[in-house]
């Protein structure tokens, strides 16, 4: 009986309710929505104005609506004295290279340590653990770098620093921990080498945590400009990343060649930062839903496992 | 349940072996890891040495056996009232993004988690997203779109509605509140997804209990969703308090760059222990501001590490 009655009191607190819900419910969309947006906005803007004209931008300043459109900067972009093709070249080429060493080297380390026949993993975790939690900063790490020849030349831009990250071998361990070790036994007794076990049967199993962590390193390369700004003077090795960040003096003097050549009285600067940045995130827009993917799975994995 | 397995291996393994017999019995495990091995000495160990460097007056011919010096670089750095500022901006930008930033993100969570339309939400969490993955040097080249004095986005609004210009990069006063926007604005999607893996994980039960005797939306998400996702908020923030001595270089450094008047405010130690570096071209000055920023950071990473272990033994990723 009491029951009964309870559950008409819910049934009925639930119609009083609706109204009250509702505006809940419309609140929380609009919040959502509102905060999504606001992420978004900031990009539209940049692409609007890589493709506005210069005048409009003088004129009218930052605008979601251009008085004038034009396709200046782009071309500006790729005029053969730009350096922007070459320091694009440059940035794929480190990318590319440094994430498939990375993710090589990092799934090695990540295996043995997961291996039990291993009987030092838990002091190599330690040997990666200590570097994780101390950093002798940077000056030390500068002089190492010097030393070893990583300075002024592509090498710089993707071997210090960026190529392992003890985090990222910790999450492929991880990864391979909770692989039944049963599979390395049965295998073995199929007579698998231990060659043919750890890259014909593990690399494959491990390619979720593999995507995630490449994904982690590409990203890192992309947008680091760290390396560039620490250990590059000459400009043939600017990333775009550093290229953006110097991007003034590249104006000034594309600027100086465009006005000459075409006779523009009004070179495309504002316009000419903004399409440097487009195509910058170029490739991220286009891995994006790859990205998004991996990365909300590396950083639930990274997080609850444990 | 793991550590109890490997207690129970290591029982048995008492037999001793002999190093080198166990490196040639997994010769091909270690061969594995020695890239990584070897990187990881090359790139963290080998630079131990060179912290000499900041009780010496460095020269460059002589490298790193330069004449003693004792604390004298240190008591430089202490004497100068850049030590108290760069240590202060960095612990208050810090604390700020903390607590804004896991403010921010477990409301997200909690707001996202009530939404049932399955499409908005993916579109929603994708735009949210996204600032995470673009550099820090185009956010600044975006921000100046937005705050520039003759051509900004926010100032021609506020000339439109009639205001008076404000030049922000000649304004210290406006940037903790913009730094701390730009923090929340690229970071939250990403930290959020976290307590919303941790949400997912609750046991649907108790929220069928919880309805059935009458709680509301509020009430569940008061006191069922939020004491359930403390443990995980407590083991973000402990993380963030160990990385509390660490300014983030890529964020202030392509924001600030070189404006002095915002430094007084901006300037971290990661950014000053770089300036100092490049422009005085002294490396025992800018090591000895480098090794106080590594011991105090150290000790608080590793107590904060050891407290998530003991507290939360699930929680932490060693």
């Amino acid at each position: 009986m009491q029951s009964i009655q309870r559950k008409i009191g819910v049934a009925e607190s639930r119609i009083r309710r609706s109204a009250g819900e509702q505006a809940a419910t419309f609140l929380i969309y609009f919040v959502v929505f509102l905060f999504a947006l606001a992420c978004i906005m900031p990009f539209v803007l940049v692409v609007i104005v890589s493709f506005s004209s210069e005048r409009s931008i003088t004129l009218n300043g930052y605008s979601f609506i251009p008085a004038e459109w034009s396709l200046g900067a782009y071309r500006m972009l790729f005029m053969s004295k730009s350096s922007v093709p070459r320091a694009y070249g440059v940035t794929s080429m480190a990318t590319v290279a440094g994430t498939l060493v990375a993710t090589l080297i990092t799934f090695g380390a990540g295996y043995t340590l997961a291996n039990r026949a291993c009987r030092y993993r838990n002091g190599l975790s330690l040997y990666f653990y200590i570097t994780m939690v101390f950093s002798a900063g940077l000056v030390p790490w500068y002089m190492v770098c010097k030393a070893l020849g990583c300075f002024d030349n592509i090498w710089a831009l993707i071997v210090p620093s960026l190529m392992f990250s003890p985090f990222n071998m910790f999450l492929v361990r991880n990864f391979v921990r909770d692989i039944p070790a049963e599979l390395n036994e049965s295998a073995k007794i199929d007579g698998a080498g231990e060659v043919r076990i750890a890259f014909s049967i593990y690399f494959p199993l491990c390619m979720p945590v593999l995507a995630t962590i490449a994904l982690f390193y590409a990203i890192g390369y992309w947008n680091n400009y760290f390396n560039a700004v620490m250990l590059v003077n000459n400009s043939d090795y600017y990333t775009l990343q550093m290229l953006l960040f110097k991007i003034q003096s590249e104006i000034t003097a594309l600027g100086n060649l465009a006005s000459g050549a075409q006779h523009i009285s009004n070179p495309p600067k504002e316009s000419f930062k903004m399409a440097t940045s487009v195509i910058t995130m170029g490739p991220i827009v286009i891995l994006y839903p790859f990205l998004q993917k991996y990365f909300v799975k590396g950083m639930v994995v990274g997080a609850v496992k444990g | 349940m793991r550590k109890g397995v490997a207690k129970i291996e290591t029982g048995k393994k008492k037999k001793r072996i002999s190093p080198m017999k166990e490196l040639w019995q997994n010769k091909f495990l270690y061969l594995l890891a020695l890239p990584a091995v070897a990187y990881t000495f090359i790139f963290s160990y080998c630079t131990l040495p060179y912290i000499a460097i900041a009780f010496e007056k460095f020269n460059y011919k002589t490298g790193i056996r330069s004449p003693f010096a004792g604390l004298s670089n240190f008591a430089y750095f202490f004497k100068s009232s850049w030590a108290w500022t760069v240590t202060r901006n960095t612990l208050v930008i810090n604390v700020l993004f903390l607590i804004a930033g896991t403010v921010c993100a477990v409301l997200l969570a909690l707001i996202l988690n009530e939404v049932k339309a399955k499409r908005f939400l993916k579109v929603s969490q994708s735009m949210m997203l996204f600032p995470y993955f673009i550099s820090w040097v185009i956010v600044s080249y975006m921000l100046q779109g937005i705050l520039g004095t003759d051509t900004g986005l926010l100032n021609n609004l506020i000339v439109s509605l009639g205001g008076e210009k404000v030049n922000f990069y000649a304004s210290p006063g406006y940037w903790y509140p913009i730094l701390l926007i730009l923090n929340v604005w690229k970071n939250t999607g990403y930290s959020t997804i976290i307590y919303l893996a941790a949400i997912a994980g609750i046991d649907e039960g108790i929220y069928e209990a919880a309805y059935v005797d009458g709680a509301s939306r509020f009430k569940r998400v008061i006191y069922i969703t939020l004491p359930l996702l403390a443990p995980t908020i407590c083991i973000m923030v402990l993380m963030s308090v160990g990385r509390i001595f660490y300014g983030d270089f890529g964020m202030l450094y392509a924001i600030i760059r070189d404006n002095s008047t915002l430094m007084p405010l901006a300037e971290v130690i990661d950014t000053y222990v770089y300036r100092t570096f490049k422009n005085t071209g002294d490396p025992s000055l800018s090591m000895a501001i480098g090794l106080y920023q590594s011991v105090v950071g150290f000790i608080l990473v590793f107590t904060a590490n050891w407290i998530v272990r003991r507290k939360f033994p699930d929680g932490a990723l060693f």
